[in-house]
Parts: structure tokens; C-alpha cells; sequence
């Protein structure tokens, strides 16, 4: 095994944080249903892919800037999502079997994106898959950049929002001990509705994100659900800047290995990291 | 008990003057010959099976304009198997006892048609398959490729390949092999590697990916490091697409490269696949479509693509394997003039078949005949064959970055 460049070093660092930023922008809405409302929403994967055909739709059908999608498709996602946990919430489903039903809603929705987009490969071109500059002798690409700054940005605020704000509070607070918050008048149904709403809203800001930066196609849903469950676990359930930043680790180390290594070995790095934490602090995870 | 015996005897002679009477008009319309076969019609292969399906409807269509086949008018009957191998083999016993076809068709990819083979080992039925991707799998004796990549492609694929290079005017020295472990992909890529070493090219980097990798950008930052003449991707579907576009996210073109089975549309939309290689055994270009028949498929296909809404309307591996599959099967039944499976497969073991990729013969190991592959390459947004030369398109000549 040779030495690689410094260039080719720092050129995969670069690639993997950027890979590690969506991953954190995926996980950081699994990880907030998870922690604070005790459900499993595999159906997550689902409106991520869902959001990005609407966004490709959006974009190459009728013409519209992929960004300006973001104003548009998250306050949508907010609705579906507060309507899912609407219904969800009636049947008062237990964590387990929340992965069941939202694994269900997952295949359907696979299936829709199929029969409206076709199981083909779908590729976003547009004007920013060209954009890149350059810092010294690194390339930094326009929309893997976009996708980084969105999921710093987005992660800092919600950490900010579940620290310093009321709501945030009452949040935390309903995932602790929900009778105990209802007794001092948190609305725990409306919270519910709100965070599974808020949830789905980041799903669609990754869902553009991935259209930006991948190729889709519907089968590709369950390709991201191990790492990004292994970035959820990692970074804590519930946590807003965790996800991010195991989202981070994991990138990056997945990178490394593609650079000094095979590239075929890069799948097991993010599980072994899982495996390691699981083993040696057991209570972070 | 004489009234009863009277009545009996009168309905047995009325049955047996409707039999009688009815006979002639069965014979003038036997009952039609079904084909049996299954296609991915839905999951993540459907895509690609929608042009098998197309291809299948256009000669089941055009045999009976024809008159049929030895006088019986063809029905096909097609399953979806959602591109899953192990109810591929469900659906395959399910026409062979429940449905009682006469005849199969094989499926479309490499897991279905391994699914079918083995159901039809077990009913000694002839499988005709369209583009099966390893060949020393194929072990029944009575299973026909229409996909003519020889017996051996790990060895002669890349034979053809690097001749082509050799002919350029700038031929690689260095060469970096990157490929997939998908099954079909990887074997081609370390018969590759033999074959480069053998013609002394020197190799400067080997990688392997796992199907369904998301990340090519430090895979490209390695390719970009070892400054290879050549970068052989042992890609399918996107892959190929994915990793030029890492690429260019970091300024570098290789200055040849070649891809194993891209996916034939996207490649030839992306402006970064400019000269891109690859295979084929047909191209919807002169010399191939100076075959009447292949012409008039040609046509045909594009049309019926287009109406169908398919996203690649021109006709290259799939819909010319595809096709050639039906013809090997039409030619195996009027040649040994018999529906009877053993008669087909002994005279298709001992006779060539004229198809729309060429003259195939089934002598070989698993049935398997001449490599006719070809190296095409994307010019001017087209797949044009430039090697070997005979089957170039009119011009066309291998063009380096």
C-alpha cells in the first residue's frame, strides 16, 4: 500500500465531509422522531426520495431554480408529515411496531415514485453541476458545498431552538416524561404534530440536497438506510448537532478508507465505528 | 327400457355426426402455440425489461403476420417476475405445469434467467435467454444464449478492446482498472487485468467498489493521482455516469475510457462522456442495418418506443438480444420442423442461426459461440461501433480526449 498525496488525502477529507453533511441532513429528522416522539420512521427514506423527484420534477419539467424548490416543498413536507403523525398518533403505536408501519409506507411510497418517474436513473443537470472553485489545489464543488451549509445551518438552529426556546424546552420535556409535561400544560398531541411536521420539512431539504449532488432512482431508498441509522445512533437520538457531526465521522473516515485503502472496505467503516462506540461507551449510544 | 335404449342410441349418433361434422373446421384453426416466459414488467429492472417487452410484442406480431409457427398462430404469455430471481422461478413452474405452455421464452438479467434455467432443466424445456452475463454459469444443455459474448469474454472481451486501442494513434502505455464487484462486471475486469499484462501495458492503479456506492469522489482523486492513459471501469448502469461526473467535479478527463455495460441513454446525454467506450453486438447504424430485417426492426422499434414513452427509443444490446433470442427460437422450431424441446435444442446445437447481430452457432461450452462483441464509442451524442473496423459506422474512427 503506497502513501497517497496530500492532495488526494485532502481532496477525499473534503469529499467525505461533504458526504458526511447529508448524511447528518437525512439523520438529523430520523434522529428527532426517534428521541423525542419513540417512533422508528423508516417512511423518513421515503420523503427524502420523494422530495427529490419533486425537486427534479420541479426543476426539469416546469423550469424551476432546484434552491427555490426549498421554499416551496418543505412547508408541503410539514403538512404531510403533522398528517402522518395525525394518523399515526390514533392507533398509539408502539416504537417497534412504528418501524413496521413506516417500513410498509416506505414500500409505497417506492412504489409511487416508480410508477410516476419510472424505476430508470434520473439525473438533475442543472447550472450548478458545473460551479466549483477552487482553494489552492483543493476543488470545491457549488452543490455539495450548498448541501453542507444547509445542514450546519439547519442543525445549529434547531440545537439553538431545543436549547434556549420554550418550545424547545416543552420538547424536550414531552420526550422525558410526557404525563409529567402534560400535567404542567404542554400540549403533547400538538407538539407531536408540529415535530413530525418540522421532521418532514428537513426530509424535503435533504431530498433537494441528494437531487443536487446524486443520481435517483426509486431502489435506492434502502441504500442509505444503514449508514444513516449508524449515523443516527452514533450521534444520539434526539440530538440536533449530533447526527452532524457523526454524519461527519463517518464521511470522512469512509473517504480516508477509499483513499489509502479499497474502496470496497468503505461500507464496514461505518458500522465498525457503531460497533467500537456500542462497546467502549455503551451509555452514548 | 327399449324407449331409453332408442333415445341413447339417437344422441350418440347426433354426438358422432357433430364430431364428425366439427373435425375439418378444428383442423382448418389448430390451437394457437403459447410462449411462456416472465420479464421484470415492475421494480428496479423494469425499466430495461420494458424494452424486452416491446421487442417481444413487435416479433410475436410480425411471426404471425407471417402465418405463425408450422401453421399454429403464436401466443405469448408474460409474467411479471418483479425483478426478483426467486419468484422468476415460481412463475416458471407456474407456466410450464400450471398454465401448460408449449414452449419458454427466457427472462431478462442474469438472477431471472439462472431462476428459469433451473425450472427448465427440471421439464427438459429448451430456454432461450436474452443477455445472461456469465457464461461459465450457464451449464444446462438445453439453455441457448442469444447474447453472443463467447464462451470466454473475460479473456476475449478485453482482447477486442485493447486491439482497438492498439489501432489509435496515441495507444495507452498505463492503465488504471476500477471497477464494481458486481458479478457479471468483475470477472470481465480481472480478465482485463490478464489481458493488459500480457500486452505489457502497465497497470497504475486497481480498485474495486461495492454495488450501490454513493461517494466516487475520492475514488476519481485516485484515478486523477495515478494519471493513466486508459481507466477501464468495470461500471454498470450509472456508475460510470457517477464517477466521470467525481471527475469533473475535480477538473480531470481521462484521456481514454471505457465502461463495461453503461447505461446506453444517460451516457450518451452526459457532456462529460464525450469518447466514452464501451460494448455492443448492435448498433441502429449501417453496416448492421444493411439487414432488411434488422432495418425494419429498427424502424418498427423506434416508433413503437416512442409511443410507449421508453426513454432510449434506439434499438442497441438489449432489444438486438432480445430479438435475436426469438429469432434463435423461430429457427430452432421450423428447423427441426417440431415443437418437441429435445428436437430443438439437437438441431440448434448442430446449426447456425442468421440473427440481427450476426450468424450465432451453439457449439461451444454452455451452448455458447463466437464473441461478437464490438467496441462502440459516444460521438456527437451517438453510440458508433469503431471496431472492428468492418462493422465501423460510415466514418467513425476512435477518437481520444
Amino acid at each position: 500500500m503506497s502513501m497517497p498525496s496530500f492532495n488526494l488525502l485532502a481532496q477525499s477529507i473534503l469529499s467525505g465531509i461533504f458526504i458526511g453533511g447529508l448524511y447528518g441532513l437525512i439523520g438529523l429528522g430520523l434522529g428527532l422522531t426517534w428521541g423525542l416522539l419513540r417512533q422508528i420512521n423508516l417512511a423518513h427514506f421515503g420523503l427524502v426520495f420523494l422530495a427529490a423527484y419533486m425537486s427534479y420534477h420541479m426543476a426539469t419539467v416546469w423550469g424551476f431554480d432546484p434552491l427555490v424548490t426549498l421554499l416551496i416543498l418543505p412547508p408541503l413536507f410539514f403538512l404531510f408529515g403533522a398528517g402522518m403523525q395525525w394518523v399515526l398518533s390514533r392507533f398509539a403505536i408502539s416504537p417497534f411496531n412504528s418501524l413496521l408501519v413506516t417500513f410498509g409506507i416506505t414500500v409505497v411510497m417506492e412504489s409511487v415514485i416508480q410508477a410516476i418517474w419510472t424505476a430508470d436513473f434520473r439525473r438533475l443537470e442543472t447550472h450548478y453541476n458545473d460551479q466549483k472553485f477552487t482553494i489552492g489545489s483543493l476543488y470545491v464543488p457549488v452543490p455539495e458545498l450548498v448541501t453542507l451549509v444547509l445542514s450546519v445551518t439547519i442543525s445549529v438552529l434547531i440545537w439553538a431552538a431545543m436549547r434556549y426556546t420554550d418550545l424547545g424546552k416543552a420538547l424536550r420535556a414531552m420526550a422525558e416524561d410526557g404525563p409529567i409535561a402534560a400535567a404542567f400544560g404542554i400540549n403533547q398531541k400538538g407538539m407531536s404534530l408540529m415535530l413530525a411536521g418540522i421532521c418532514a420539512a428537513l426530509a424535503a431539504v435533504a431530498g433537494i440536497c441528494l437531487a443536487l449532488t446524486f443520481t435517483l432512482t426509486p431502489s435506492q431508498i434502502f441504500a442509505w438506510v444503514g449508514v444513516v441509522f449508524a449515523v443516527v445512533m452514533l450521534g444520539g437520538l434526539g440530538s440536533a448537532l449530533g447526527p452532524l457531526v457523526a454524519g461527519i465521522i463517518i464521511g470522512v473516515s469512509e473517504a480516508i478508507t477509499m483513499a489509502v485503502a479499497a474502496p470496497s472496505w468503505a461500507p464496514i467503516v461505518s458500522f465498525s465505528l457503531l460497533i467500537v462506540m456500542l462497546l467502549f461507551r455503551p451509555g452514548k449510544v | 327400457m327399449k324407449f331409453f335404449t332408442r333415445i341413447l342410441s339417437v344422441v350418440a349418433a347426433a354426438a358422432s355426426a357433430a364430431i364428425f361434422l366439427a373435425a375439418p373446421a378444428a383442423a382448418q384453426a389448430p390451437a394457437p402455440l403459447r410462449i411462456g416466459s416472465t420479464l421484470a414488467l415492475t421494480g428496479p429492472l423494469s425499466a430495461t425489461a420494458m424494452t424486452h417487452k416491446l421487442v417481444g410484442e413487435i416479433y410475436v406480431e410480425q411471426l404471425n403476420a407471417r402465418g405463425g409457427l408450422l401453421g399454429r398462430k403464436v401466443e405469448w404469455l408474460v409474467k411479471d417476475d418483479q425483478s426478483k430471481p426467486e419468484l422468476a422461478r415460481t412463475m416458471y413452474e407456474q407456466l410450464v405445469t400450471s398454465d401448460k405452455v408449449d414452449l419458454l421464452m427466457g427472462p431478462y438479467a442474469t438472477g431471472a434467467i439462472l431462476s428459469a434455467m433451473g425450472v427448465a432443466q427440471r421439464y427438459n424445456k429448451v430456454l432461450v435467454h436474452h443477455t445472461f452475463g456469465i457464461p461459465s454459469l450457464a451449464k444446462y444443455e438445453m439453455a441457448f444464449p442469444a447474447w453472443s459474448l463467447g464462451s470466454d469474454p473475460g479473456t476475449t472481451v478485453p482482447n477486442t478492446v485493447f486491439d482497438a486501442l492498439a489501432s489509435s494513434s496515441k495507444p495507452p502505455k498505463t492503465v488504471a482498472f476500477v471497477t464494481s464487484k458486481f458479478p457479471s462486471i468483475h470477472f470481465m475486469t480481472l480478465g482485463a487485468r490478464e489481458v493488459a499484462k500480457k500486452l505489457g501495458l502497465q497497470e497504475v492503479l486497481f480498485l474495486e467498489w461495492d454495488f450501490g456506492n454513493r461517494d466516487f469522489g475520492p475514488i476519481a482523486a485516485r484515478v486523477k493521482d495515478a494519471k493513466p492513459d486508459l481507466v477501464w471501469m468495470g461500471d454498470i448502469g450509472l456508475e460510470g455516469n457517477m464517477l466521470l461526473d467525481a471527475m469533473k467535479k475535480i477538473d480531470y478527463a481521462p484521456p481514454l475510457h471505457f465502461h463495461t455495460y453503461p447505461a446506453p441513454g444517460p451516457m450518451t446525454k452526459s457532456p462529460d462522456a464525450k469518447n466514452a467506450l464501451s460494448l455492443t453486438i448492435f448498433e441502429e447504424h449501417a453496416p448492421f442495418t444493411d439487414n432488411p430485417v434488422a432495418a425494419e426492426f429498427v424502424k418498427v422499434f423506434n416508433e413503437r418506443a416512442t409511443k410507449a414513452g421508453l426513454p432510449d427509443t434506439s434499438v442497441e444490446v438489449q432489444a438486438a438480444a432480445s430479438y435475436s433470442a426469438w429469432q434463435i427460437l423461430e429457427a430452432g422450431v421450423r428447423g427441426a420442423n417440431s415443437f418437441d424441446d429435445k428436437a430443438i435444442a439437437a438441431w440448434l446445437r448442430k446449426n447456425r442461426v442468421d440473427t440481427i447481430q450476426g450468424r450465432v452457432r451453439f457449439d461451444g461450452p454452455g451452448n455458447y459461440g463466437d464473441d461478437l462483441m464490438k467496441v462502440k464509442q459516444v460521438q456527437n451524442g451517438k453510440w458508433k461501433v469503431i471496431w472492428p473496423t468492418q462493422f465501423a459506422a460510415p466514418g467513425a474512427k476512435l477518437q481520444v480526449n
